[in-house]
């Protein structure tokens, strides 16, 4: 077992944060605050090959494997978490499915553009009544000669409005159940396809979430992904890859909880010695790094195993249950050791316990995330 | 156009501490880069390669770790890599740095502009430039600071001064040293850092390779050489005298008298 980074993966991992000190970190304060979408930074990431980083050259990859881009969205989310989401939802979600499912057509017209940068993704499944369970779709598509009828809603899609191409999950065959669903590529601009208002969230205000809505939108039948009654598998292998992602970024901002409290400690002087003198203190940081080092071994096992072709579902639930968790604990901490400036928005952790919380939600909240590992574990 | 960019693997002098014992630099755990003032020469380089077109060949002299530096400057978009590294060349200083570098120079061949950063973080003393020019007996301009024109056969630079700035034309083939006022380094991009890895070869070349005369490489082609090195006492802290400007002109004197000064 090699815990070493290779020298590539390691000029990577400078480059994010380089990247991450330098372009991210001095809006993300900004951005949260006004809740802008970083256009600016998303195309910065598109010209250096961010958003295709574990995609193969043919499809206008850079060719990175996983670690790498799970290292960017660690690094990008410890410098600003909605920032890093955009990354992750864009690359695990939106590009991921073409690359895994896509005809070489699909390819060709979607995911070469979008692994540039040239276009943005975002994926569609929550409905108002199927979040958590999927198999309640109400969203259907009826095959109406060369094209599909879309009808529904989704709800709660991460860069919606801002993303270009839609992974779109709808029931072609309600009968069929799980079986039933399909998944579609939906262009935004396509006549029928609406979205709700930008929602007002608690975190990572900056990224952009919002519903999807769609009235006898007409999709041309090449743009059905897979085959029909493929969407289930296809939507929860896309998650499975998409939770490393998460757990990445919920890394990211356990980390930067970290980064903070170490400073601060340090600087700051209660009783004529610097806070990090205190036991009390000191523990508190040593359960924050011991949590990330073991948070990242998993995050980084899950990602090696998905490079290597192996299964990683269960790895990849752990990774995203584990980090999630450990981000939201931490960051609580994080704001109890700033005390009172810890709660003020001038200090970074106030907005990363903000941030924090989300990641024990989305992609599959650690509910979720238990079912799945017991589910591995005991069968 | 063809283009050599020097450049020189040094530690993160940011993050260096001092052995106060020895007088020297504590190495271990210190990050290495590139050089500063090295990646503004190579970014003017990128730069006139995308303007018009250009070969851009990296050289190093250095330890083996070196490939690394040389790899992060093939992933900004340099062509081609050498490295100089052979046990004859340790222990070099300016002189046979320099004289190393021009035997190397001389072996790559025909060039129109040699790149070198204005000097090291680590040593500082901004000499390699300006010998490698003059082994090579070519025209230098040093402290470039703006490129104005490159043509066939001259350029027209600014160069840097204390207080000012001269505008110099010289003709090519020419050493032009860069300060960091002369661009902003690009990032190296993702396809960059995969094809430096995967796609571009970093060739090593020795002291065999480089041919010349081997009395002149390393510690034994050195005329200096490094008596004692140490790190300056701590100053310790200020004295600030608050008041109206009169008060504290009257405080200070007060102060200089006791301690003798006036």
């Amino acid at each position: 077992m090699d815990f070493e980074l290779t020298k590539k993966q390691e000029m990577f991992r400078t480059l994010f944060q380089e990247f991450a000190e330098k372009e991210v970190a001095p809006k993300a304060f900004e951005i949260d605050e006004n809740g802008e979408f970083p256009w600016d930074t998303v195309k910065k990431m598109g010209k250096l090959g961010f958003l295709g980083l574990p995609f193969t050259k043919e499809y206008g990859g850079a060719g990175a494997d996983t670690l790498t881009y799970i290292m960017a969205v660690e690094e990008i989310s410890r410098a600003c978490a909605a920032t890093g989401v955009i990354l992750s939802a864009h690359v695990s979600l939106g590009c991921h499915p073409i690359y895994q499912f896509g005809t070489p057509q699909q390819k060709e017209k979607y995911l070469v553009p979008m692994a540039k940068g040239e276009l943005l993704g975002a994926f569609g499944l929550t409905e108002p009544n199927a979040g958590t369970d999927a198999a309640g779709q109400q969203t259907a598509a009826v095959l109406d000669g060369d094209a599909y009828i879309l009808n529904g809603t989704k709800i709660f899609i991460t860069n919606g409005g801002c993303a270009d191409v839609y992974i779109v999950f709808a029931m072609t065959d309600p009968a069929k159940g799980l079986k039933g669903i399909s998944a579609f590529i939906v262009e935004k601009g396509t006549p029928g396809f609406t979205f709700g208002p930008k929602e007002h969230k608690m975190g990572i205000r900056a990224s952009s979430t919002t519903e999807l809505i769609f009235q006898d939108c007409r999709i041309p039948k090449e743009n059905l992904l897979g085959k029909e009654g493929d969407g289930f598998k296809i939507a929860m292998q896309t998650l499975d890859g998409g939770r490393i992602g998460i757990a990445a970024q919920a890394l990211g901002i356990a980390q930067a909880a970290l980064d903070e409290c170490v400073r601060y400690t340090k600087e700051r002087q209660q009783f004529n010695k610097p806070l990090s003198n205190f036991q009390a203190i000191q523990w508190m940081i040593a359960d924050m790094a011991t949590d990330i080092d073991a948070a990242r071994f998993l995050v980084y096992r899950a990602a090696v195993l998905k490079d290597k072709k192996k299964p990683f579902s269960k790895e990849a639930a752990m990774a995203k249950l584990f980090a999630s968790e450990a981000a939201m604990k931490h960051t609580v901490k994080a704001v109890q050791i700033h005390g009172g400036y810890g709660y003020m928005k001038e200090y970074k952790v106030e907005r990363l316990m903000r941030d924090a919380k989300i990641t024990e939600i989305y992609e599959g909240t650690s509910e979720v995330q238990r079912m799945v590992i017991a589910g591995n574990t005991l069968k | 156009m063809k283009i050599i960019v020097c450049l020189k693997q040094v530690p993160n002098t940011n993050e260096v501490k001092i052995d106060s014992k020895t007088g020297t630099m504590i190495r271990e755990g210190v990050p290495s880069i590139i050089n500063p003032d090295d990646k503004n020469a190579l970014e003017a380089a990128l730069q006139l390669k995308e303007e018009k077109g250009a070969s851009i060949t990296l050289l190093t002299m250095g330890p083996p770790q070196a490939d690394y530096a040389l790899r992060e400057a093939l992933a900004m978009g340099a062509d081609r890599a050498i490295l100089l590294t052979d046990r004859a060349f340790a222990g070099a200083d300016t002189w046979a740095t320099s004289y190393t570098l021009a035997q190397a120079v001389k072996k790559i061949g025909q060039f129109d502009i040699i790149f070198c950063g204005r000097q090291a973080i680590d040593g500082d003393t901004a000499q390699v430039g300006p010998e490698l020019a003059e082994h090579l007996d070519i025209p230098q301009v040093t402290y470039v600071k703006k490129i104005l024109a490159v043509e066939k056969d001259k350029v027209v630079v600014e160069r840097a001064l204390e207080d000012g700035y001269e505008v110099v034309e010289a003709q090519l083939p020419v050493l032009l040293t860069a300060v960091k006022e002369l661009n902003t380094p690009r990032y190296p991009s993702a396809y960059g850092i995969v094809a430096a890895f995967d796609e571009k070869e970093v060739e090593t070349w020795t002291a065999e390779t480089i041919g010349g005369n081997p009395e002149k490489l390393g510690l034994k082609g050195s005329p200096t050489q490094v008596k004692r090195s140490f790190a300056p006492k701590a100053k310790e802290a200020g004295v600030i005298i608050k008041g109206t400007a009169k008060e504290a002109v009257q405080v200070l004197r007060q102060e200089l008298l006791a301690k003798h000064v006036l």
